[in-house]
């Protein structure tokens, strides 16, 4: 049985001991359409997340992975379970305090770099004195000041990336959802995105989910990983990587990084060509 | 990577944000220029029948002397009054008709062979029905200017809505945006290079339906003027008139599609 608690080791996180998210006997079923039956996609599911903690989740395709954000996030209702955010209720909205940055683009084309980290801000009705500072200070940390006058289509894809990232941190928010961010960009780009992130989970004090099929990324960034089994999906195994609070990239060059990954994937083997034989 | 300049191949820039006409642009206008200049000589050295076809300078002095006379002032306006009524009419039922579209997928699948073939049918034969209904005035032509406009606004907007990508309506949601301003600040912002596109077809079927409405159905207005014209083998007057007819419409396409570039130049995907 996967250990689904949070760790008790509170040397690995930054707040440990006190919960940030918790799901519990969470499931999604998604009604049918027409001649379609229902799909039971996810659980059902527990999880306890704490406060400070990077927590990874990888599984098959079609496992549930993107739907057990969309459920954390308030943005897809459980069809069982109850799922809490700092103690309190998620129902039908994404509570205050919750941040998401998705797979796809998401950047407002018709807007420039400032106005879009700045849109969140101004619809909270932020002074626009603060909203410059806390504009800058998130472009120039995810290293976009120098574009701050560019429209999204003169960025690249791991630009656009950090764009929609810089929009989620000027709002602080004390949970953090990244469902595949780094998708659609190349090997190199998702390395130094890894970085990024990281040096945003330490400075922020965050705690982060980061929903990922990439392995590698899921063992480099994450304090533990969850295996998902295939649809409906929950979690097979835990694995708690043991890497420091201060860790970059070039953590991929230890020998235990290699252990945890092999770890991950002899699990996940089993469960894709399940994942496979379901769609076959 | 540099972060005080743009890192070579990480920002893909706008090419044409600079400049007004781009070299194949400039191409373009060559080629033109060329064109009316091979039919300047061609006129004047008699090898076209100087009855038939007049040159392109003598038809830029009849423009100027219709539109100095001030005798075709009342027809111009005329159809220039329908044009904006049925282009106006047409944006509104056009947009009111792809929102419903969208939202109502039922309808959307009873209506597709419908939309799919709905330039198969000669809109003019609506005609005479259209004046038993309106009578004979202005707003038959005008009928015909919203019937063959609105289709393509519809379906436009359709398109747009249906572009928006899911990741923009569940940021709207994350933000804590009310259904209202998630209309208002992310769909339709999103949406607007595709119904701008719808926008800009809307003008050109409006102004081609009461030009040619007017040619063949009416007795007054640009497209009557310049039958007439023919009919009399008033052939300064008819070129001097499709001379700024051209030059009307040219630029008014001109100013949509450069707008458009500018919006489609914003969004990722470049013009459609």
């Amino acid at each position: 049985m996967p250990h689904l608690a949070a760790p008790p080791d509170a040397e690995a996180t930054a707040g440990a001991g006190r919960l940030a998210a918790r799901l519990a006997g969470v499931s999604r079923v998604y009604a049918g359409t027409g001649r379609q039956p229902p799909v039971h996609a996810l659980g059902p599911l527990d999880l306890e997340l704490s406060q400070g903690e990077f927590f990874a989740v990888v599984g098959p395709s079609g496992c549930g992975k993107s739907t057990l954000l969309d459920v954390l996030a308030g943005l897809s209702p459980p069809t069982s379970g109850t799922v809490e955010f700092e103690g309190r209720p998620v129902t039908d909205r994404v509570p205050e305090g919750v941040g998401v940055v998705f797979q796809d683009d998401a950047s407002f084309h018709w807007l420039t770099v400032r106005d879009n980290a700045a849109f969140g801000l101004r619809r909270q009705g932020v002074s626009e004195r603060e909203i410059a500072e806390r504009v800058d200070h998130a472009i120039t940390f995810m290293g976009l000041k120098a574009f701050a006058a560019a429209y999204p289509a003169q960025l690249s894809g791991g630009m656009r990336q950090r764009l929609c990232i810089a929009r989620t941190l000027v709002l602080r928010p004390r949970l953090l959802l990244l469902d595949e961010p780094f998708g659609a960009l190349d090997q190199q780009t998702r390395l130094l995105m890894g970085d990024e992130v990281l040096r945003l989970w330490r400075d922020t004090g965050a705690t982060v989910l980061l929903i990922t099929h990439a392995l590698d990324e899921a063992t480099m960034l994450a304090d533990r990983v969850g295996v998902m089994s295939a649809r409906p999906g929950h979690f097979i195994d835990v694995v708690t990587t043991g890497w420091p609070r201060e860790r970059d990239s070039t953590i991929v060059a230890r020998p235990e990084f290699g252990e945890v990954t092999a770890r991950l994937w002899l699990h996940l083997r089993a469960e894709s060509m399940k994942a496979m034989s379901m769609t076959a | 990577m540099s972060r005080k300049g743009r890192p070579k191949g990480e920002c893909r820039s706008a090419q044409h944000a600079g400049s007004p006409v781009t070299r194949a642009g400039w191409i373009r206008l060559g080629v033109v220029a060329l064109c009316v200049a091979a039919l300047e000589v061609a006129c004047r050295l008699r090898w076209i029948d100087p009855v038939s076809v007049i040159p392109p300078s003598r038809m830029a002095l009849g423009a100027w002397s219709l539109l100095a006379s001030g005798e075709y002032s009342q027809d111009i306006l005329l159809t220039l009054e329908n044009v904006a009524m049925a282009f106006g009419i047409a944006l509104v039922l056009g947009f009111a008709g792809g929102v419903l579209l969208h939202r109502m997928p039922r309808l959307r699948r009873a209506a597709d062979p419908l939309l799919a073939s709905y330039y198969a049918v000669p809109t003019f034969i609506f005609y005479p029905l259209f004046i038993v209904l309106f009578g004979l005035n202005r707003w038959p032509l005008v009928a015909i200017g919203v019937l063959f406009a609105m289709v393509a606004m519809a379906l436009n907007t359709l398109n747009g809505f249906e572009r928006v990508p899911a990741a923009l309506h569940k940021t709207a949601r994350v933000m804590g945006l009310s259904p209202v301003q998630e209309t208002f600040l992310v769909t339709l912002p999103a949406c607007a290079p595709y119904i701008f596109t719808g926008v800009k077809l809307a003008v050109v079927y409006a102004f081609i339906a009461v030009i040619a409405g007017e040619f063949v159905l009416s007795g007054a207005g640009f497209g009557f003027k310049i039958a007439f014209a023919y009919n009399n083998f008033d052939n300064p007057t008819m070129y001097g008139l499709m001379l700024l007819l051209l030059l009307a419409v040219g630029f008014v396409n001109w100013a949509l599609t450069a707008w458009e570039r500018r919006l489609h130049e914003r969004s990722a995907g470049g013009c459609p």
